[in-house]
């Protein structure tokens, strides 16, 4: 760290601890936090209050790394995105070499002491996360296809299957559609976004799909993920995690967010200019609920579970 | 030579001052983790060997 510290030192700018704390992406590890303790919580194997702890921080300091090495490779095009250009490499608080650096040494930190606090397949599936979302999807697939957001969806929907793992030291039925609900959830609610954002994403040459294809195409697309993501989520309510709490939150979720998935499908670029992309905002916001609200179902199950208010499910 | 009056210390305090918390805590976290997977007569480093008690 010491040659690019000593220049930052001559151009006034120290970089300090919250600069390397914004490398991990705080915002993106409070879902991944989120959804691993759901996993984790879920699972029919109790855990150590400890070890919970301890994995679900290991797991979240994986997927902070993850962010880290995104922003290392990424500086060029977030140098371009006003959305990302305060970030702290291309603000010149923090070199490119020094998040690299953070990013090597807290995946290997992370994923070593997953190993040791939990067991070998939860750490092996948070390796293959942090790869995942560093090789496959920022180094090669980001700026190369338009289904970037389909592919980047996985890589943040491995942490409530990593936190099962934790509890049981394996993938099961449960956990497996756990990801696929993150998984399938990502592009709607993604490119219902790009719909109303004015992309900077185009300026920097990365493919989305709202440019590439139109918003015809992206309104399709949105449709297709939402039936799909409905089926998945009913699916899950089949399983021993599912519940009564569970079921009716989504029956009731979507219902809604197919309903609002119609309604974006159903109109054009000039009837949303017309109201300001009012329905494509509110497809937005549900969809911060309806992935809350999922996981949120599936842990007061698991509560209800516990106290024996209800049964052990299918 | 490094002087302890050094500009640089004092503007780095914070940042020395955090990493040193940091570092207490991951001391913290392994120990608490050694005795809690001891305390299961787990086997912590994979060696085969586990306490007697929860070998019977």
């Amino acid at each position: 760290m010491s040659d690019a510290s000593l220049h930052s030192i001559a151009r006034g700018t120290e970089p300090e601890l919250r600069d390397y704390f914004a490398l991990l992406k705080p915002r993106v590890m409070s879902l991944v936090v989120f959804t691993a303790l759901v996993g984790l919580l879920v699972a029919p194997v109790p855990v150590h209050p400890f070890i919970a702890f301890v994995s679900i921080l290991f797991i979240a300091i994986g997927g902070g790394a993850s962010g880290a090495l995104n922003m290392w490779w990424d500086a060029d095009i977030d140098r371009i995105m006003r959305r990302t250009r305060k970030r702290p490499i291309p603000a010149g608080r923090v070199s490119e070499g020094e998040a690299l650096g953070l990013g090597l040494a807290l995946s290997g930190l992370s994923v070593m002491m997953l190993a040791l606090s939990a067991n070998f397949v939860a750490a092996a599936l948070l390796a293959f996360t942090i790869f995942f979302y560093v090789v496959i999807y920022t180094m090669w697939l980001k700026r190369w296809t338009p289904q970037n957001i389909v592919i980047g969806g996985a890589a943040g929907a491995f942490p409530p299957m990593i936190g099962w793992a934790v509890a049981t030291g394996g993938v099961s039925v449960e956990s497996v559609l756990m990801f696929a609900l993150i998984f399938i959830w990502t592009p709607p609610h993604f490119w219902s976004l790009a719909l109303f954002m004015k992309s900077d994403y185009d300026d920097a040459g990365v493919p989305m799909l709202t440019v590439t294809h139109g918003h015809e195409s992206t309104r399709r697309h949105i449709l297709g993920y939402t039936v799909l993501l409905a089926a998945c989520s009913l699916g899950l309510a089949a399983t021993s995690i599912g519940g009564p709490v569970y079921l009716l939150t989504a029956a009731v979720l979507n219902f809604r967010f197919l309903v609002g998935a119609w309604k974006v499908w159903n109109r054009t670029t000039e009837q949303a200019e017309a109201d300001a992309y009012g329905e494509e905002k509110r497809f937005f916001k549900l969809s911060l609920w309806y992935l809350f609200l999922h996981f949120s179902a599936l842990l007061a199950d698991a509560t209800l579970r516990a106290f024996g208010v209800i049964g052990g499910g299918a | 030579m490094i002087r302890a009056t050094h500009e640089l210390h004092t503007r780095r305090k914070g940042r020395n001052l955090g990493l040193g918390l940091i570092l207490l805590a991951f001391v913290g976290i392994v120990f608490g983790m050694t005795i809690v997977k001891v305390g299961n007569g787990e086997d912590v480093l994979g060696t085969g060997m586990v306490s007697k008690e929860a070998s019977q």
